[in-house]
């Protein structure tokens, strides 16, 4: 008896929620039922329900639940749930390891994306190749693939080829901003002499850590060498690390550092940027991606120009303007139509601007358009991102995670320690990236 | 109790009286009908996950290698799961007893206040807070930098209470003719006669810390049978020549510059002018050496560095005892309370002393509620993860790492070593084991 009843009720709000459905569609159409929605798409209306897994929360998970509603207007029938993880990898792999994984995630390191596809557990995207390949340069359709098999949109972008600095400080000590190597390390020692440490550090966090490494690596060695230590071709032992490291030491160097070693060693990525525009400032640049700006704006009270301001990360030995950078990927674990038709739309430049216009993104999608960032600075900061003519990926985010997530953080942080004994720290990276690439 | 037939199926109408083995059945199927949901509960989410996790731990990472024990010998070989062993070790051993005894002292003690109930509270409060939030709370307090850390804000405050004072808190020669450091003050290389003038450059000044009076540094004349100098600014924006006393240098007012004789003696001291200028008149014929003195710099306080690797397992450990002794203070009170007040009286009329006392009849009346919460802590102590996440910063997370905190690194934080992770599991379950007999054991003992 009970059973039955359920199943009547289940089936009055079955039917009255679909005529709740019916009276909210377009009035106009209402005489021609179900035929309308397949009229107004253009190609076949895709349906069904699916989930979105990925790291942002707050503004910025706010931002992409706007990218999504934009989403649900173009594809009323689709459902998107969205949830948010802080460790994205570890929901995921425990996720895969269970045998549930939501359709769709975005990756914020495209090493997990190897690693998932190599466990079988991704569906190629082939079939939004030729949208893809309109936005986007070459190097990222091979960032996204795996074995010649495109798995992978990058959605968000990041370049993290700039510093950002304090422009009371450098106007203090009357420095420009440098253009290249030389200038960047006199610019150093003049606003050391002004009274105000160069450089601030978010040693705490090894990231910080490996970015700068990458940043002066890809400019010392050029991207040639930089994709053969990215795959372990040549050993950390190379003279070309050694040089790379050597230059990273001249930034090291303890006077140069906010608060010294032991202080940067325990300063998180946020405080390093907080630091730099407090009163008095702690030290007068930061040396990490665009995001900077988000903290700043969240942060502190410093204002864009006459407050901060950001400069391209310097040439190196006549490097060119070389971005390093880094982005979230988004990948699929279930094949079916609407999770197809949501990497489509994230493909399009549309879907892009609907964040890009509520600031702290940048697409790599060169369609974008740059107009629509809200301030100068993400608009320079993101353009070049999206036109660099040598692009590479943060290098670490592209390892195994056992060396590229954490052996390099850590033996980068004992560099941190001891900035002047660069082949002790080269023999144990090699031998770490060695144990790591071979397991 | 009729429907107890129904629920095994047998007509019950016409049944003559229950044979006594089917009524054992009987009366052993009631019991276990209604532990059934729980049993099944403990199966699915306690007893399954321990056997699947063992059985994980004899494969490779990815689970498709069977490798018998590999993965526990990683446990004894790894560098990092060594140190995790060893601090484990040094946790079991401080830990527990520091909170056991900690929770007796405060225990003890609130019997013999006013306030004990106010005391208690404030003792027993960080107990209501999760771990993980004890943890960001201490991080904040252990920053390194005396303007974020609450523990080196307030070392500083009373070393300046009975610091040095001084004009400038740091600062570095401006050439190579000056040496020396804030310590031992700056120490002019060469050598200054009667009617010389001293040239003394600093840089690296903050801007904030420009004494207020301060104008344009001049350089001063000669002064017949005297030293005269100038302590100044040596920089201006851009940068400057170093060594010159150039526009827009501003002279450093307030500075100590001593007079020293050739065998190093502070011989006379003068202060410098709001233009830099200091001068000593009359001075006799020889050979001088002119320094910037060291009172002239406030000793500057880096803070301790307790973040650091050599103090961050003592700084966890602190905070876990602090965090614990409510804990402990609450149910050793409770035991306290339960000692029959005429034994204490007794002894005490018999002519024990206080302390005689509380050492021989409270403490081993005391001895299985202290018991209770030394266990409690060793559990808790081994399967230690929260805190050290939290507290410790990525640099130190490995010189802090225990087994709990291994076993969350390589299987979850992305580096998906899932057999290595399932070994370290296993392997502190064996360590429990110990631990749980002896609870099982007490328990059994009590409810006999």
């Amino acid at each position: 008896m009970t059973k039955r009843r359920f199943i009547l009720l289940a089936l009055l709000v079955g039917v009255l929620a679909f005529l709740a459905a019916g009276c909210g569609g377009d009035d106009d159409e209402a005489g021609g039922t179900g035929g309308g929605t397949t009229e107004e798409g253009g190609g076949e209306a895709v349906s069904g329900n699916i989930s979105v897994l990925a790291v942002w929360t707050g503004a910025e998970g706010e931002a992409f639940q706007a990218v999504l509603d934009g989403f649900k207007e173009e594809n009323p029938d689709v459902t998107v749930a969205y949830k948010s993880a802080s460790e994205p990898a570890t929901v995921l792999s425990t996720a895969v390891e269970g045998g549930n994984p939501p359709d769709i995630a975005a990756l914020p390191q495209p090493g997990f994306m190897t690693d998932f596809a190599e466990r079988g557990a991704l569906k190629p995207i082939t079939f939004a190749t030729d949208a893809i390949k309109e936005g986007y340069s070459q190097s990222w359709l091979d960032l996204g693939s795996v074995d010649g098999e495109l798995y992978g949109l990058f959605f968000k972008g990041a370049n993290k080829s700039t510093v950002w600095y304090n422009a009371a400080a450098f106007e203090d000590a009357g420095v420009e901003p440098p253009a290249d190597w030389d200038a960047f390390l006199e610019a150093g020692d003049t606003l050391k002499a002004s009274g105000v440490t160069p450089y601030s550090i978010g040693g705490a966090d090894g990231w910080t850590l490996t970015d700068l490494f990458e940043n002066i690596y890809l400019r010392t060695a050029g991207p040639e060498k930089y994709d053969q230590l990215t795959k372990h071709e040549i050993p950390w032992t190379d003279a070309s690390v050694n040089e790379a490291l050597t230059e990273m030491g001249k930034v090291l160097q303890s006077d140069n550092i906010a608060g010294g070693t032991s202080s940067a060693l325990q300063t998180d990525f946020p405080t390093s940027v907080t630091q730099v525009f407090a009163d008095p400032p702690k030290a007068a640049q930061v040396l990490e991606g665009d995001f900077v700006g988000g903290v700043i704006a969240d942060e502190t009270t410093a204002e864009p120009d006459t407050g901060f301001n950001v400069y391209a990360f310097p040439e190196i030995n006549d490097s060119g303007p070389v971005v390093m950078g880094g982005g979230d990927v988004m990948v699929m674990f279930k094949d079916n139509p609407a999770a197809r038709a949501l990497i489509e739309y994230l493909a399009t430049p549309e879907a892009a601007e609907i964040w890009a216009a509520k600031g702290g993104f940048s697409s790599p999608n060169k369609n974008v358009d740059t107009s629509i960032y809200p301030d100068e600075l993400t608009q320079q900061t993101a353009s070049e991102l999206a036109n660099a003519e040598v692009f590479r990926f943060d290098m670490s985010d592209l390892m195994p995670g056992a060396f590229g997530s954490d052996a390099l953080f850590t033996l980068l942080q004992d560099f941190l320690k001891n900035p002047d004994d660069v082949e002790a720290i080269q023999t144990k990276l090699e031998a770490a990236a060695k144990s790591a690439f071979t397991s | 109790m009729s429907s107890t037939g129904g629920v095994v199926g047998l007509p019950t109408g016409e049944a003559p009286p229950a044979p006594p083995r089917e009524s054992a059945f009987r009366r052993a199927l009631l019991p276990l009908s209604f532990l059934a949901p729980a049993l099944l509960l403990l199966f699915v989410w306690v007893v399954y996950p321990m056997l699947a996790t063992m059985y994980r731990s004899l494969f490779n990472d990815r689970g498709t290698e069977f490798v018998w024990l590999d993965n526990y010998e990683l446990i004894f070989t790894e560098e990092r799961l060594q140190t995790a062993l060893k601090n484990n070790a040094l946790w079991v051993l401080i830990v527990p007893a520091a909170v056991t005894a900690v929770g007796l002292v405060f225990a003890v003690l609130t019997e013999r206040i006013v306030w004990s109930t106010a005391f208690k509270i404030s003792v027993f409060m960080p107990l209501a807070i999760s771990a993980f939030a004890v943890g960001v709370i201490w991080r904040i307090m252990y920053q390194q930098d005396p303007d974020r850390g609450a523990i080196n804000a307030g070392i500083a405050a009373i070393q300046g209470e009975f610091g040095s004072e001084g004009v400038l808190s740091q600062a570095s020669p401006s050439t190579d003719d000056l040496t020396g450091s804030i310590e031992q003050g700056f120490e002019l290389d060469r050598t200054v006669q009667p009617g010389g003038v001293a040239l003394l450059g600093l840089t690296a000044i903050r801007v904030p810390e420009i004494p207020e009076d301060a104008v344009q540094a001049v350089q001063p004349e000669p002064l017949q049978g005297g030293i005269t100098g100038v302590v100044w600014r040596d920089f201006k924006p851009g940068g400057g020549t170093s060594g010159e006393v150039e526009q827009d240098e501003l002279g450093l007012p307030g500075v100590t510059v001593e007079l020293r004789d050739s065998s190093g003696d502070t011989v006379d001291d003068t202060k410098t002018e709001t233009n830099g200028t200091f001068a000593f008149d009359e001075v006799e014929g020889g050979e001088y050496r002119i320094a910037v003195a060291s009172t002239t710099f406030a000793e500057p306080f880096g803070g301790v560095n307790w973040l650091g690797d050599k103090l961050i397992t003592p700084a966890i450990m602190f905070a876990f005892i602090w965090f614990q002794a409510g804990f402990a203070m609450v149910i050793t009170a409770a035991g306290l309370a339960s000692i029959p007040r005429d034994t204490l009286e007794a002894a005490r009329t018999d002519g024990a002393s206080e302390w005689q006392v509380f050492r021989r009849i409270t403490i081993p009346l005391l001895a299985p509620v202290l018991t209770v919460v030394f266990v409690t802590q060793i559990i808790g102590v081994l399967k230690l993860f929260d805190l050290i996440l939290s507290i410790a910063p990525g640099s130190t997370q490995d010189e802090a790492a225990t087994l709990a905190f291994v076993q969350w690194q390589v299987a979850f934080s992305g580096q998906n070593r899932f057999g290595l992770g399932a070994a370290i599991a296993t392997f502190i379950l064996i360590l429990f084991i110990p631990f749980l007999i002896v609870n099982i054991r007490r328990f059994r003992a009590d409810t006999t």
